[in-house]
């Protein structure tokens, strides 16, 4: 059968940040099995009922080729217990051989000591919440890390010889261009080969979205953002690393995330921890969110499923558009629905879409496109 | 105010309908300035009368509509029948509470003419107001005897010797012949119901003669199907007659015949000087036309009565269904308004911006408002209406004439003239405001007629002005230069040629029918300075730049740019919850769809909306108000 990825959702966080929505938790302490320190054995538990449940579904893996434990914030669990997550994990299903397996973490969540111990337990690579370098941007952001201890923590990364990646948001309210070179540079200085920069998104359901109603913080413009995307977008081509998804650069293709483009292309993967997603062929399902529920509903040995969705051949097809596009390799013309297709010139001629790809049967944004991504897509889908 | 009614109506076997003696009956309306208490006198004549019990009453008890209720406005007329005893002998009062508000005259005018007097009803702290006047002259076109009669005495503002005056001098009458009363407390309206028998004329029907029944309502009621209020003028009809409609000779069935008291009481017949109701199971209104006149089948009438003419709608307003899959029921729900709505006039019409939907013909903002609230409110629709125009007058080069009743259809080529329909007003105001007004008027284009001191302190204006300039913001303008203290009344009086022009707003080259207007030539320029700006606010950014322009034909008079959007795209880490994304997308392609397509700019309906609600379309609070 095809390769699997596992996703692990580790919903943990010494603090929330004010734009975070994630499904995270700063209380280590929760009731009903669900506290951080019962978290890893749950884990476990609810692989153990995801291996029966696929065997059950005539579905069988032959090895896993990428892991990615995110949050939350995994690395505020010990070290230890990211571990024997992972060495369960692939007694279940083993890993292929140079399997990607990948943790998030905060710069302040791990030492030198617990890097080293993450990567002598198998992890190969490390992606780092650094968001910016500068400390006003940061303290809107409610980050509580010393921008300078990102050098630091990314270079005992190396040493243990982890993969490092970077995370940046530009567009924080009160960001000038001027802070966005600095963090960019920062973030290139540390000479990673894989930098993701999102623009920040603010939920309504966040702290920061309060704020914003309350007149406290400038709403981000549009073009503003588009600004700061070309600013990363030169730095990070200066520095060598080109991008490979619209918030994703890579300095060659082998520094890609191969598990994020599993997601992209439809691959199949698990989906462990509370609110964590999961995808088997065209059945989507997710986890309930909460962690004590989750551990009620594995005690009774029940996947702690919330729900899933058979999708539909269209919708499908609507994925798939929606997700190949945003990356480099683009999206071949022929997956986009005849009824749509004239919209491919169109896009091209408003310099969207790369001319050559396209004329070569690939549907490619150019900068200007990735910028407009959405609203190409909204174009090309059913 | 528990009275002991004189006369109970079934006690009274002398009056009862199809035998009363027209020299028993009496038939009244009551006409005021909107708001003088129509409806609040009407509720005690209810009550003393002893039609509506005690526990039954409520507040304007005739305005049954919830818009009515929530308004506090009368919008229908409403006939009931009430018994009343003067010196021992019975009578059987009609009578009929009609709205007060300029759009309705109509609905005033056709309640006249099934009635012999009018009681012309003036609040006693506000004095004549210029819808006071306007229905006393409908009133005395037909002829009718009026009884002036001073409301609200109660108010501790009740100025009665002053008004009295005031009326007096108006209806031509001694001061002390003015009735006060207070349709609040009641006091003054038993004497008031004596005066109606003692003054008023009653009825003069010919008894033998074929009946002749004047159809002046006609209503659709969805338990009891179309229901028709007549006034019968001659002769009987009687519960078993088949009837004939004089105008199209059609034949009916009577299913039920009656009086309202104001529930229907179903009876034998109605006879001479009667008013009453009948059921016939037509389905349509317009097989019971207001206006027509009803005989019987056997031994009819040759000539029909006199009848109304029907009333010429003043304003037209595209109206149109947010959901256009809402558009068959907005046509179902035109149809069925319109049976009760003589004066609703529609046809259908396309825009580019907006979908199917109507052109719809009105008498005024109010009717606009309301129908429109109707058409929301008991079909459950969500409506967008356009800037309200008037009917224009279009005369090409070529001698071609062509009537112009939505901007978007004015015709391409030289135009020779326009003509535009011009109103008569009045406006009733202190004498302090007089400059006020004038400088108003002036600034509408306005011609003042004439002037005349109603008291040493009420000025009384006449004005032509465009109707186009008095259906838009005109009356807000009257009332916050006067404090209020301004009424108005106008109604269509001929046309004139004006120095007026379309101008056309473009999206990017690409006219947007809904945004063409008809302005004066002064006014062009800040119209399209105005209406590009607010789409430049209201239209979201494109792939593109889209220019907004102004036009006066191929003349640019405004312009304004909506800058090309830069980014859209959600780049955030949504990690492996690809449905919500999908979700997401989904919700973005559903809005997609919900945008009007001008050319290849997409513009949501909301923009359009938004920018056709402010101001010109929605008239403001005030508006609903006229006093
Ligand atoms: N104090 C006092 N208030 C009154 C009297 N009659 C009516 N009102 C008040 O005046 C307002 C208007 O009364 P309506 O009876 O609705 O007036 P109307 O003339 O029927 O109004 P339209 O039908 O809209 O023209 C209401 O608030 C009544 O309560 C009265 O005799 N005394
Ligand atoms: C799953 S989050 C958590 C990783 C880790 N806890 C941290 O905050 O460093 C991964 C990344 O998503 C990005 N992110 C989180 N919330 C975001 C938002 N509201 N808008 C844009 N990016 C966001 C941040 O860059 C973050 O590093
Ligand atoms: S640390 Fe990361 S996951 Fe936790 S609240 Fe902040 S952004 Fe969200
Ligand atoms: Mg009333």
């Amino acid at each position: 059968m095809t390769a699997l990825s596992a996703y692990i959702h580790v919903p943990f966080c010494a603090v929330r940040c004010g734009y975070c929505d994630f499904n995270t938790y700063t209380n280590a302490e929760l009731g009903g099995g669900g506290s951080q320190a019962e978290y890893a054995d749950n884990a476990m538990a609810e692989m153990d009922l995801t291996l029966a449940a696929d065997r059950a579904a005539g579905y069988e893996y032959v090895e896993i080729s990428t892991v990615f434990f995110g949050g939350g914030t995994p690395t505020l669990l010990p070290a230890d217990d990211l571990v024997r997550m992972l060495d369960h994990l692939r007694s279940l299903v083993p890993l292929a051989p140079g399997a990607e397996v990948t943790t998030e973490a905060n710069p302040d969540s791990v030492t030198r000591a617990s890097l080293s111990r993450l990567a002598d337990g198998g992890i190969t690579r490390v992606s780092i919440g650094m968001q910016s370098a500068v400390p006003s941007v940061l303290a809107t952001l409610d980050r509580t890390h010393d921008p300078e201890r990102v050098p630091q923590v990314v270079q005992w990364a190396k040493e243990a010889g982890l993969q490092v990646s970077l995370d940046l948001i530009y567009g924080t309210p009160g960001e000038t261009l001027a802070d966005v070179e600095t963090s960019v540079r920062a973030a290139l200085a540390c000479e990673v080969d894989h930098l993701s920069a999102y623009s920040l998104i603010i939920e309504g359901n966040t702290a920061m979205a309060r704020q914003l109603r309350r007149g406290e913080l400038e709403a981000p413009d549009p073009d503003d953002m588009a600004d700061k995307y070309e600013l990363v977008d030169d730095l990070a081509a200066a520095a060598g690393l080109s991008w490979y998804e619209v918030s994703n650069w890579a300095r060659t293709p082998e520094h890609r995330s191969r598990h994020n483009l599993a997601y992209w292309r439809g691959g199949d993967w698990w989906g462990i921890g509370p609110g964590a997603h999961r995808h088997r062929d065209g059945l989507r399902a997710w986890n309930v969110k909460h962690p004590s529920r989750y551990a009620r509903m594995l005690a009774t040995g029940e996947l702690p499923v919330a729900d899933s969705e058979q999708v539909a051949a269209e919708d499908r097809l609507v994925e798939r558009i929606m997700l190949e596009l945003r990356i480099a390799d683009g999206l071949s013309v022929d997956v986009v629905p005849a009824e749509r297709r004239d919209m491919l010139a169109i896009h091209r001629d408003r310099g969207h879409l790369d001319p050559e790809a396209l004329t070569a049967g690939r549907a490619v944004l150019t900068r200007e496109g990735r910028l407009l991504a959405d609203a190409v897509i909204r174009d090309l889908v059913p | 105010m528990p009275v002991t009614p004189r006369i109970a109506a079934d006690e009274a076997l002398d009056i009862q309908p199809a035998s009363t003696p027209q020299e028993r009956l009496r038939n009244f309306c009551i006409i005021a300035h909107i708001d003088h208490g129509k409806s609040t006198l009407a509720d005690r004549m209810l009550q003393i009368t002893g039609i509506v019990e005690e526990r039954a009453m409520r507040a304007q008890y005739l305005d049954r509509m919830d818009i009515e209720r929530e308004r506090g406005i009368t919008v229908k007329s409403q006939a009931v029948r009430m018994p009343w005893q003067v010196d021992g002998v019975d009578y059987a009062l009609n009578m009929i509470d009609t709205p007060g508000h300029v759009d309705f005259t109509y609905e005033v005018s056709r309640s006249l003419a099934a009635c012999e007097g009018a009681i012309l009803l003036v609040d006693a702290a506000q004095g004549i107001e210029a819808q006071t006047l306007a229905n006393l002259y409908l009133a005395m076109e037909h002829d009718l005897t009026i009884i002036p009669v001073l409301n609200k005495i109660d108010l501790p503002g009740a100025e009665p010797e002053k008004y009295a005056a005031e009326i007096g001098q108006l209806v031509g009458v001694d001061p002390e012949e003015v009735l006060r009363v207070s349709g609040k407390t009641g006091v003054g309206v038993p004497e008031l119901l004596d005066h109606v028998v003692r003054t008023l004329p009653a009825p003069e029907g010919q008894v033998e003669a074929p009946c002749r029944a004047m159809i002046f309502d006609s209503v659709y009621d969805t338990y009891r199907g179309v229901v028709t209020y007549v006034r019968v003028v001659d002769g009987f009809l009687r519960s078993r007659d088949r009837i004939d409609m004089m105008s199209t000779g059609a034949h009916h069935e009577l299913l039920e015949i009656g009086v309202s008291s104001p529930e229907p009481h179903p009876t034998q017949g109605i006879g001479p000087g009667e008013v009453g109701y009948l059921i016939t199971g037509v389905k349509d209104v317009r097989q019971s036309k207001v206006g027509d006149t009803i005989t019987t089948s056997v031994r009819g009438a040759e000539e029909p009565l006199a009848g109304y003419a029907d009333p010429k709608p003043m304003v037209y307003s595209g109206l149109f269904p947010i959901d256009g899959s809402d558009y068959p029921i907005l046509r179902d729900a035109l149809d069925k308004l319109k049976l009760n709505d003589a004066a609703l006039v529609y046809e259908p019409e396309t825009s580019t911006a907006l979908g199917f939907g109507f052109r719809v013909g009105f008498l005024g903002l109010l009717h606009l408002e309301i129908v429109r609230e109707r058409l929301e409110r008991e079909f459950d629709l969500d409506l967008i209406s356009t800037a309200p125009s008037v009917v224009y007058d279009v005369v090409m080069e070529d001698g071609t004439e062509v009537e112009v009743l939505n901007p978007s259809d004015f015709p391409e080529g030289k135009v020779h003239s326009i003509a535009e329909p011009v109103a008569r007003a009045t406006i009733l105001v202190p004498s302090e405001f007089i400059g006020a007004v004038m400088e108003l008027c002036q600034s509408k284009r306005g011609n003042l007629g004439g002037m005349d001191y109603l008291s040493e302190d009420r000025v009384e204006l006449r004005y032509t002005l465009p109707l186009a300039e008095i259906v838009f913001d005109f009356f807000d303008q009257l009332k916050s230069k006067t404090r209020g203290y301004a009424s108005l009344d106008y109604d269509v009086s001929g046309s004139q040629t004006a120095d007026l022009v379309k101008v056309d707003i473009l999206l990017q080259g690409e006219p947007v029918d809904a945004f063409s207007a008809i302005v004066h030539r002064d006014k062009a320029y800040s119209y399209g300075v105005d209406m590009s700006g607010k789409l430049k606010n209201l239209i979201p950014r494109q792939q593109f730049e889209v220019p907004i322009q102004a036009a006066i034909g191929s003349r640019i008079i405004a312009r304004e740019n909506i800058r090309a959007m830069r980014k859209d795209v959600l780049s955030k880490c949504y990690g492996g919850d690809i449905s919500r994304k999908r979700k997401l997308l989904e919700k973005q392609k559903e809005g997609k769809k919900r945008m009007k397509n001008i050319g290849s700019v997409e513009v949501p309906q909301e923009a359009f909306i938004a920018a056709l609600s402010s101001d010109a379309a929605e008239p403001s609070k005030d508006e609903k108000k006229k006093k």
